[in-house]
């Protein structure tokens, strides 16, 4: 029998100097999830031992940089899942739009592909002037990507179906200008969004929402972990407000689910 | 056909298969016997957005239950699990499912790749892999990892399959312990039972 690249024990004892060294705190990360990004940077930088690697990531600044980023999962997209956009725009956002000010998190937003698609939605239904997107991410260098607001030209015919799908009648063309390989989306969108790093894991709630978008991220954390951050996601959330989270996450086995009642078949919670 | 062989355990079988494996699945389903006392994980590549059709079509022919994965859910006996369209299936060491949205292998999510990887670290030698019709070569860097770790691997064989090109992939860089007839597959899996 061969041995695996990196062993469990191995693992733990590089997520114990992560957290030791650089105060970041992966334990409780779902482990297959986190193995599997682990062994697949070791594998793709030829690290010829565990020993050199685990030296590397505990030393070298830089590196470390590079591991952080690689083992934390950046794809999403925009409009992903029309329909749970359709339900933003139908059912969720008409009734933020009654509030004088709107607060939306967008936690974990990676390079900030829903930020933007929730800021088109804002603008469309004229309510982007009265609201702001908190827009958060455990890696500074996602954040760096999500504040210049420009995304490979070659998704952008894929996010354009899921903007018409999700409900989009306007030009989707008309709200980025194409720069050779990439398209730069419009700065009044932006200008809404407030850019911070924070560490779900480890950071306190730091502001009242109306809404807090938060998907596909929980899948990556053990189930204590999750409930957590619904702790977390409560103790920011107004009375009122809006819980949205990805395709296959729930609220279901946490134990205040009973205080939120499900938005029709979207993964959308409301606090009651 | 000569004495089929079968592994000494089975905690899990994982089925994977690309273009031209619904077929065989609905083949195999209306055969499989109740008693069958492992979860079945079924990793095929399709578009989004339908995936409820799948479940139904296999739910509409078996006595197990047929369902669509969820995150961190525990694999009972018995139980057929559907990878969701758009995520990879990985299994935990405790044995729920979790899923992950990361990049796509071979230019699929869910990869079967990654599931029999996943899958090949937890239940080593008890663990049965099937790979069926399929026309890219996701699932044999797979099957290599479940020979690696003492695991069962089933290859379709090539000239009775829809789309060859997988299983041909497979044949050429793994060594199957047995290659079956997609007629052959369910008196198989029913062997499983132990």
């Amino acid at each position: 029998m061969i041995s695996e690249v990196i062993d469990n024990e191995q693992i733990e004892t590089l997520l114990s100097d992560v957290l030791e060294v650089h105060g970041y705190d992966f334990l409780e990360y779902s482990h297959a999830s986190i193995k599997r990004r682990i062994t697949r940077l070791y594998t793709l930088d030829n690290f010829v031992s565990f020993a050199e690697f685990r030296y590397t990531i505990k030393s070298d600044k830089q590196y470390f940089k590079r591991f952080l980023e690689e083992i934390t999962v950046n794809v999403t997209e925009m409009f992903r899942d029309p329909t749970f956009y359709k339900s933003l725009r139908n059912d969720v956002l008409p009734v933020l739009g009654t509030y004088p000010f709107i607060r939306i998190w967008v936690a974990g937003c990676s390079t900030g592909e829903e930020a933007y698609s929730l800021a088109i939605l804002l603008k469309e239904l004229n309510l982007l002037q009265k609201s702001l997107i908190y827009a958060t991410d455990i890696n500074p260098s996602v954040l760096d990507k999500a504040k210049k607001g420009m995304f490979p030209l070659n998704y952008l015919k894929g996010y354009s179906e899921n903007y018409v799908n999700s409900g989009g009648v306007k030009d989707f063309s008309s709200y980025y200008t194409a720069n050779y390989s990439l398209a730069k989306f419009d700065e009044s969108l932006s200008s809404k969004m407030i850019f911070s790093t924070h560490n779900l894991v480890s950071d306190h709630s730091f502001n009242e929402f109306q809404l807090i978008l938060c998907r596909n991220v929980l899948i990556y954390f053990d189930k204590e972990l999750q409930h957590k951050v619904f702790q977390l996601f409560d103790n920011s959330l107004e009375k009122l407000g809006y819980l949205a989270l990805g395709s296959k996450e729930s609220l279901d086995f946490w134990t205040k689910a009973k205080e939120y009642k499900r938005v029709k078949t979207e993964k959308i919670w409301r606090k009651l | 056909m000569a004495q089929t062989l079968t592994p000494e355990k089975c905690s899990a079988l994982i089925i994977g298969g690309s273009a031209g494996s619904l077929d065989v699945l609905l083949q195999i389903f209306p055969d499989l016997k109740k008693e069958i006392n492992f979860p079945i994980i079924l990793v095929t590549h399709r578009k989004s957005g339908n995936d409820s059709l799948l479940t139904d079509l296999l739910q509409s022919r078996t006595g197990l239950d047929v369902q669509e994965a969820e995150e961190k859910e525990p694999m009972l006996k018995g139980n057929v699990y559907i990878a969701p369209a758009d995520y990879h299936l990985l299994i935990e060491e405790d044995k729920t499912i979790s899923l992950d949205y990361s990049e796509k292998v071979n230019y699929s999510r869910p990869s079967i790749d990654v599931t029999f990887q996943s899958a090949a670290e937890v239940f080593k030698d008890e663990l049965v892999c099937m790979l069926l019709s399929g026309s890219n070569a996701d699932g044999v860097e797979g099957l290599k990892s479940v020979n690696n770790s003492g695991g069962f691997v089933v290859v379709q064989n090539p000239n009775t399959a829809i789309m060859p090109y997988m299983p041909q992939q497979a044949i050429d860089h793994v060594k199957p312990n047995v290659i079956l007839d997609s007629f052959n597959m369910a008196e198989f899996i029913n062997k499983l039972i132990r």
